[in-house]
């Protein structure tokens, strides 16, 4: 790394933090490599600069660093990673660093990490069908190009698995396939492989790239993997024309190592211990998504986050939600009644759906079906809920038939296999027959119209 | 006189100078070799505090600093409305490229575009601030009248004659204790309220087409109301529909600290929508302010005030402007950002001890006013909370529920169910319910008022059987409350839900919606009637009418078809 070269003297270290004198030659925000006794290197960067001092923060931590006998260098930039369309089919740390024992990738040029604003006039809005393959996803959460749509998990569910089946299944049009940009934060090495893996059947990891930071490895870093990758990601999508879908994993372990140094800055909390633009941070990090005018890739992403005791209100998937375009929420009820993938329907949500289907993208009859089977499968669980306090004597004839329903949507509808790809008119057609349990005087979001074209369609193949 | 000094410290956003006594608070600056934009927030000796607009990777002490002479300001002039403008007023279509640079200026309104200027007024006669003096035609909705500024006084020495120019060139002199030249273009520091003769007591509904609110929880012209909701809710989908749809003559719509697409959608959806009042393309009135959550939060600060001071701007011209902030959450997060960066002492949830105030006097702006000119205009405001974690006792809603007049709650659970908007009807809450019954009176219906309270009764007569139902089923209440049940069922699936995305419901004129009330309420009458002859409400729900009052949202339009099925159901 090149970079004008000033040699400094640390002051005092705590946590992964290190006061060192600067005399006003180190910028904001700019790296330092810290030279140890021994020789080996670690890189750092300012996150407060006067004119005498600076604070750094260590990514390898400060493990075995001794004022007296370490050497810091200026290196006069910002973190940066070297891009071009060799990135694909490798696999680098945390940092940014290659892992796979291959030379440094040429980069044809040199990007800052924190990315560039994109210019909400610049953006396309975002409407193009991804087709998952995933009953629940496709009919009731579809998903478009450029969406950047999060699953919330808890331990134990299958996260990883929804993660790479939508991965190996999700098709655009026929030819475009997705490029994946993986980024493991914190999470345990066999995750990591089980993704490589998924990635090296399907055939697609030539057109992958992984980053890995995981639970063994320093946690200040968690703070620049996923922005290492999305700078790969856009990258990929904005100047080299791919369809890049984004996994990052597991982002409360992101929001754990901003606390962390929050704390050790002694910031003013807010929630939870966590700081007060946490939110204002992620947003820095899921905006890094969509499409561009003009352009002809998209990034679309898919992070992974396991709720803290199972709790939404939490504040990074809170805030998570707040700032991505839905949210796709796991239960761990369904996943006991043996039900994959276990999505919470109701809790969940695809804010982008609503121009991404429908005639001459899906089918006339999407809006509609999707609504009907929110509103009834809604309707359906407080059936439930009362069936379980009054008995099933206790509610009319007519809401029985909720009870059917609620079971046929979580057994028939929800449930497949991990390795079922279903196109979007089996998945909608399976909905018309599931509806068809409720009498149609409960259809209240069907319209006379797609009663004529397509109940027939499911009535014909019942016969 | 200009002050330069240097950097001695960055932290995040905020910048500390040194050497720059004789800088004023709230002065914009010029902070850095790059020359980025930020303002004075605290002055301390010969030292100050500056909260810059824009990220500053790479700053380094000892970089200059210099203050440019005047507080963060905008321009007001023809050429605003259809923009799309950062939170600085820098119109973000003119960037090249698809990212922002730091540093990046440029105009807000294109200075060389030339105006047909249409006097009304001639010399010789004494002005003061606000009297208009001609118009210009800025877009097919906006006559855009070019008022004396604020604070002239003076004989009006000179005026144009009709003609093209520039927002430039000199339209007019006044002379007062000196000689003024005046043009069409003005600026006014976005802090300060710009001046009125007077407020006064608003008596009619912003019209906007939403049921839920029109109805039962409106909003008067130069009214406030907030919005708060957990994410998902439906906060941006309602304040779109409001921009869409409202009967303001200019609609300001921040979206302040939210996401890039839901600004595309706007930009995508306002030119083809048309205003449902002159049938042009409700582009033509709005002005939109862009700044997305991930650009920095010193202007996602500034932003609001930018947005309010160009709706007090068209107000004054004797007009209704509607500026909507989506989310005012996300500007008291950047006032707290940026107190936290000054070491200030936090209240609530590491909240500056000024959150309160700040607040009350950002929704103080709203009002319906006498202008300086003697014309009726008003600003009203409606703002999106963002609770973290959907709890409304934490401090941003909790102060602004303290000085809004209208709220509409969203609820999780409705939104859970599909059922939107999720405006909960138990919780929320309206003060001009009452000062706007005689409009709907005297314009639609002076049955409206009885219609409203007899829906609002059976809902609240449902919340409480709803209790009971949840505990022992609904198989033991009798017929009649069984009925009562069915006939909330129907206001909720017939007129509390409201499809954003269906070309008739999204919108729902007055009249209309007390056609679907009345048909509801109609049929209910009609049903209990015919329980006392002894049918079951099993029997009332089979009947197709059921599903046709219910669905009738999605199928009336006119007085026709309103009528064709009253009389079905007068027949039933
Ligand atoms: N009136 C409506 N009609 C149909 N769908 C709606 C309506 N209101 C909300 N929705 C649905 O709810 C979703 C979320 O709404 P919205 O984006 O307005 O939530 P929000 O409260 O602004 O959330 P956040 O705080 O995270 O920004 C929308 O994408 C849409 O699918
Ligand atoms: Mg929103």
């Amino acid at each position: 790394m090149s970079g004008s070269i000033t040699f400094s003297s640390v002051q005092s270290i705590r946590g992964s933090l290190m006061v060192i004198k600067t005399n006003g030659k180190l910028g904001y925000e700019e790296l330092v490599e810290i030279e140890l006794g021994n020789g080996e290197k670690r890189l750092g960067r300012s996150l407060q600069v006067s004119e005498d001092i600076a604070v750094v923060e260590v990514f390898e931590g400060t493990q075995g660093l001794s004022p007296r006998d370490v050497k810091v260098r200026f290196l006069g930039k910002p973190l940066e990673l070297p891009v071009s369309n060799e990135l694909l089919g490798r696999i680098f740390d945390g940092l940014g660093r290659p892992i796979d024992n291959m030379p440094e990738p040429v980069g044809s040029e040199e990007l800052d990490i924190n990315g560039k604003i994109l210019n909400p006039y610049k953006r396309e809005y975002p409407d193009e069908f991804i087709q998952t393959g995933v009953s629940v996803i496709d009919g009731m959460l579809s998903m478009v190009r450029g969406q950047k749509l999060p699953i919330f998990s808890g331990s134990g569910l299958p996260h990883d698995t929804l993660a790479a089946q939508i991965a190996r299944q999700a098709t655009i049009a026929k030819g475009e396939e997705f490029a994946v940009v993986f980024a493991a934060v914190g999470v345990p090495a066999d995750t990591a492989m089980f993704f490589r893996r998924e990635l090296e059947q399907s055939g697609a990891l030539k057109r992958s790239v992984l980053f890995l930071n995981l639970a063994e490895d320093p946690a200040v870093e968690r703070i620049v993997t996923p922005r290492v990758a999305l700078t790969a990601a856009e990258y990929l999508a904005f100047e080299e024309g791919y369809h890049v879908l984004a996994i990052l994993t597991d982002m409360t372990n992101y929001g754990e190592a901003l606390r962390e140094i929050s704390m050790m800055r002694e910031e003013v909390p807010s929630r939870r211990g966590y700081p007060g633009y946490l939110y204002t941070d992620l947003a820095t990090i899921f905006e890094r998504s969509g499409r561009i005018s003009g352009r002809k890739g998209s990034l679309t992403q898919l992070p992974i986050l396991s709720m803290p005791a199972d709790d939404i209100t939490h504040p990074i998937p809170d805030l998570t939600a707040y700032i991505t375009e839905g949210q796709i929420v796991l239960g761990k009820e369904l996943y006991h009644k043996g039900i994959y993938p276990p999505v919470n329907v109701l809790m969940s949500l695809s804010r982008l759906m609503k121009d991404g289907v429908g005639e001459g993208k899906t089918r006339a009859d999407h809006k509609e079906l999707s609504d009907q089977l929110y509103n009834s499968y809604s309707k359906a669980m407080d059936v439930r809920s009362l069936a379980e306090i009054v008995g099933e004597e206790g509610i009319p004839e007519s809401s029985k038939k909720y009870l059917q329903f609620a079971d046929a949507f979580e057994k028939k509808f929800m449930k497949q296999d991990p390795y079922e790809n279903r196109d979007i008119d089996t998945t909608l057609n399976l909905a018309w027959e599931i509806l068809s349990i409720l009498p149609e005087s409960e259809w209240t979001n069907i319209s006379e119209k797609s009663k004529k074209v397509y109940m027939n369609v499911v009535q014909k193949r019942n016969i | 006189m200009k002050v330069k000094g240097r950097i001695t410290e960055v932290k995040g956003t905020v910048v500390k100078a040194s050497n720059v006594s004789g800088v004023q608070m709230n002065e914009m600056v010029k902070v850095g070799e790059t020359g980025l934009i930020g303002e004075v927030v605290r002055v301390e000796g010969d030292s100050a505090y500056v909260q810059v607009y824009e990220f500053t990777t790479g700053l380094k002490p000892g970089e200059p600093v210099e203050g440019l002479g005047s507080p963060l300001s905008v321009t007001l002039a023809p050429g605003i409305v259809g923009n799309i403008y950062d939170g600085l007023q820098r119109p973000l279509s003119t960037i090249e490229g698809y990212t922002i640079s730091r540093g990046y200026t440029a105009e807000a309104i294109d200075v060389n575009k030339s105006w047909h200027f249409v006097p009304v007024v001639k010399p010789g006669i004494k002005v003061q601030g606000g009297e208009k003096i001609g118009y210009v035609e800025e877009t097919e909705l906006i006559r855009h009248y070019i008022m004396i500024p604020p604070n002239v006084i003076g004989n009006l020495t000179y005026v144009a004659p009709e003609g093209d120019y520039k927002v430039t060139d000199q339209i007019a002199e006044v002379q007062g204790s000196e000689k003024q030249s005046i043009s069409m273009l003005q600026r006014w520091s976005v802090r300060v309220p710009r001046p009125i003769k007077r407020r006064l007591v608003a008596s009619e509904p912003l019209i906007t087409g939403q049921r839920v609110i029109d109805a039962f929880f409106p909003l008067a012209k130069g009214g406030s109301a907030a919005v708060p909701g957990g994410f998902g809710t439906g906060k941006t989908v309602l304040l779109h529909q409001m921009a869409s749809w409202a009967n303001s003559r200019i609609v300001v719509y921040v979206g302040c600290g939210e996401r890039g697409n839901e600004m595309v959608e706007l930009l995508k959806t306002f030119p083809k929508l048309n205003d449902p009042i002159s049938g042009k393309p409700i582009m033509q009135k709005s002005i939109m302010i862009a700044n997305t959550s991930n650009m920095p939060v010193a202007a996602r600060e500034a932003s609001v005030y930018v947005g309010l001071t160009l709706a007090e701007y068209y107000r004054d011209m004797g007009y209704d402007s509607l500026m909507l902030a989506d989310s005012t959450s996300r500007w008291a997060e950047a006032l707290r950002e940026i107190s936290g960066r000054l070491e200030e002492i936090p209240a609530e949830e590491g909240y500056p001890s000024y959150l309160a105030s700040r607040i009350a006097s950002f929704y103080e702006r709203a009002g319906y006013v006498e202008t300086l000119s003697g014309d009726f205009g008003s600003v009203s405001i409606i703002g999106a909370v963002s609770p973290p974690g959907g709890d409304f006792t934490e401090p941003v809603t909790t102060h602004t529920l303290r000085y809004v007049k209208a709220f509409w709650l969203l609820d999780p659970n409705l939104a859970y169910s599909r059922h939107y908007p999720a405006v909960n009807w138990i919780s929320s809450y309206s003060s001009y319910v009452e000062s706007l019954s005689d409009w709907w009176s005297l314009n639609i219906s002076d049955e409206f008022e009885t219609l409203r309270r007899r829906a609002l009764d059976i809902l609240f007569k449902e919340e409480s059987l709803r209790n009971i139902v949840r505990l022992l089923g609904p198989e033991v209440l009798p017929e009649d409350e069984k009925l009562l049940l069915e006939a909330a069922n129907m206001l909720r699936e017939g007129f509390l839900k409201q499809s954003a995305y269906h070309e008739v419901d999204r919108y729902t004129p007055p009249l209309v919606q007390y056609y679907l009330l009345k048909l509801i309420i109609s049929f209910y009458e009609k049903a209990k009637e015919k329980l006392t002859g002894g049918a079951t409400v099993e029997e009332i729900k089979a009947s197709p009418l059921y599903l046709e009052v219910i669905r009738a949202r999605f199928n009336v339009k006119s007085k026709e078809n309103f009528e064709a099925i009253m009389k079905k159901v007068m027949e039933f």
